[in-house]
């Protein structure tokens, strides 16, 4: 019987390959949930693309200034050592390729790294990039969270995404409920799956051929949802 | 002598007249002009264009500026109203009433930068290979294919900073120069709300925005965070 991450344990499993002294940018939804499981000893600078660098924990309520506010626009407390500076600025510091990782979430990667993540396809709403194709054509590592597959069972690894791009070929890593895979040279690279789901099972819930590492160990994260 | 402090809103807002173009800063609550925002919405004024980071956070000003159908272009790189219902501008734009210009956050602010340094067009990876520069000029530069972005430029710009002088230097708070600075330069006339005025000239490692790029200033409350 095998259990699928939670979003905190898919949080938790990016935040672990976040190395000391990197600057990272994380999208919103699932990706700033790495925030709180980056491991202590390590020094992270979390980059916020309206201008700071530096972003430390959300403030507390009532503690908060309206003018000081993340890309979620919450208000933030900003880290020892963090730094403002304007919007253009923040994406030159993306676009010229300054940032270590972004972590992104997405509706679909594809075996040739292809990202789409932003929804266009919503016939009542209207669309919304942000900064994320930005983030996606500029960070030197693009590390994406997602679950394995949407609400109705459809794979959002695919080989070829059905919704619009955000970027071609720029995904190097996905972290899901079910394993981690790199992009490797055109095809999914299972590195870590989790304990009781056979090597069959995964491929089964993939839209893409699956390739499994020699050294593919098994993806455990910590109890983060007290037992829930 | 050089005073670019007015006394209220309608001298702030003079000579915004039908079919301007008009750049708003703000991202979330942090720099936006809720004063200078609701002003323009209750000016009796159509075919406006605004150039605007996130749609929503315009409508959450508190502004007629929709209801009343005074925008017919808009500029911006999040179209996307709250909710599962279709927000007011989002019906008007799906029925053809209002035109829409989406576009990468990264791309905008440095059009933006652009069009107030002289810059005409400029290049740029960002959204190659999407949906949205299908039939636009591209062009490989190094073995990466890039695309032709155009500057852009306003008649206005509105702002808000923490503090401002009467040179028109600006000092602003926490996050507030988002897409400001850049904004305040590309356009023709720039009007900035402020919380505070300084009868002292700001220091000059303390001006943020250098006063040649202001044109009003306009003492303003400062604002609560928008729940």
């Amino acid at each position: 019987m095998s259990t699928p991450l939670s979003r905190n344990q898919m949080a938790w499993r990016a935040a672990q390959d976040l190395a000391d002294g990197a600057y990272v940018n994380l999208g919103l939804g699932m990706p700033v949930l790495a925030a709180n499981y980056a491991p202590a000893e390590r020094e992270i600078f979390y980059h916020s693309e309206n201008g700071i660098l530096g972003v430390g924990p959300v403030a507390p309520s009532g503690r908060g200034d309206p003018e000081l506010v993340d890309a979620g626009s919450q208000m933030v407390t900003l880290r020892d050592g963090a730094c403002i500076f304007d919007s253009a600025a923040s994406f030159a510091m993306i676009r010229g390729g300054h940032l270590d990782v972004t972590i992104l979430g997405a509706f679909q990667v594809a075996a040739n790294g292809d990202l789409a993540n932003w929804d266009a396809l919503s016939s009542a709403k209207g669309p919304l990039i942000g900064g994320a194709m930005d983030l996606a054509m500029g960070a030197k590592a693009v590390h994406v969270i997602m679950r394995h597959n949407d609400r109705d069972g459809a794979a959002r690894l695919v080989t070829e995404c059905s919704y619009p791009l955000t970027a071609p070929g720029v995904v190097d890593r996905v972290f899901t409920d079910l394993a981690v895979l790199d992009i490797d040279q055109g095809r999914l690279l299972v590195r870590e799956i989790i304990p009781g789901l056979g090597h069959d099972e995964l491929a089964a819930v993939t839209a893409a051929p699956l390739t499994f590492a020699p050294d593919c160990r098994a993806l455990i994260a910590p109890d983060l949802d007290n037992g829930n | 002598m050089i005073n670019k402090v007015v006394g209220d809103l309608a001298a702030a807002m003079a000579g915004i007249g039908a079919g301007a173009s008009i750049m708003i800063s703000g991202f979330g609550n942090a720099g936006m002009p809720k004063t200078l925002v609701r002003a323009l919405g209750g000016m009796d004024l159509t075919g406006l264009t605004l150039i605007v980071n996130a749609i929503r956070r315009i409508d959450e000003c508190g502004t007629s500026l929709f209801s009343e159908r005074r925008v017919d272009h808009v500029v911006t790189t999040a179209f996307r109203g709250p909710g599962a219902a279709p927000a007011s501008y989002e019906d008007q734009w799906k029925r053809g009433e209002m035109t829409l210009d989406i576009v990468p956050q990264g791309t905008f602010a440095e059009r933006i930068r652009a069009g107030g340094a002289g810059i005409p067009a400029f290049y740029t990876p960002t959204a190659v290979g999407t949906p949205l520069v299908e039939g636009r000029e591209q062009r490989d530069f190094n073995g990466q294919t890039c695309v032709l972005e155009e500057a852009l430029t306003a008649d206005f710009a509105l702002l808000r900073a923490e503090k401002a002088d009467r040179y028109g230097n600006l000092h602003f708070r926490g996050t507030q120069a988002n897409f400001g600075s850049a904004m305040a330069a590309a356009a023709e006339t720039t009007i900035v709300e402020v919380a505070e005025f300084c009868e002292t000239s700001l220091r000059p490692d303390e001006a943020h925005l250098p006063g040649i790029y202001v044109q009003r200033v306009l003492q303003a409350p400062r604002w609560e965070a928008t729940p």
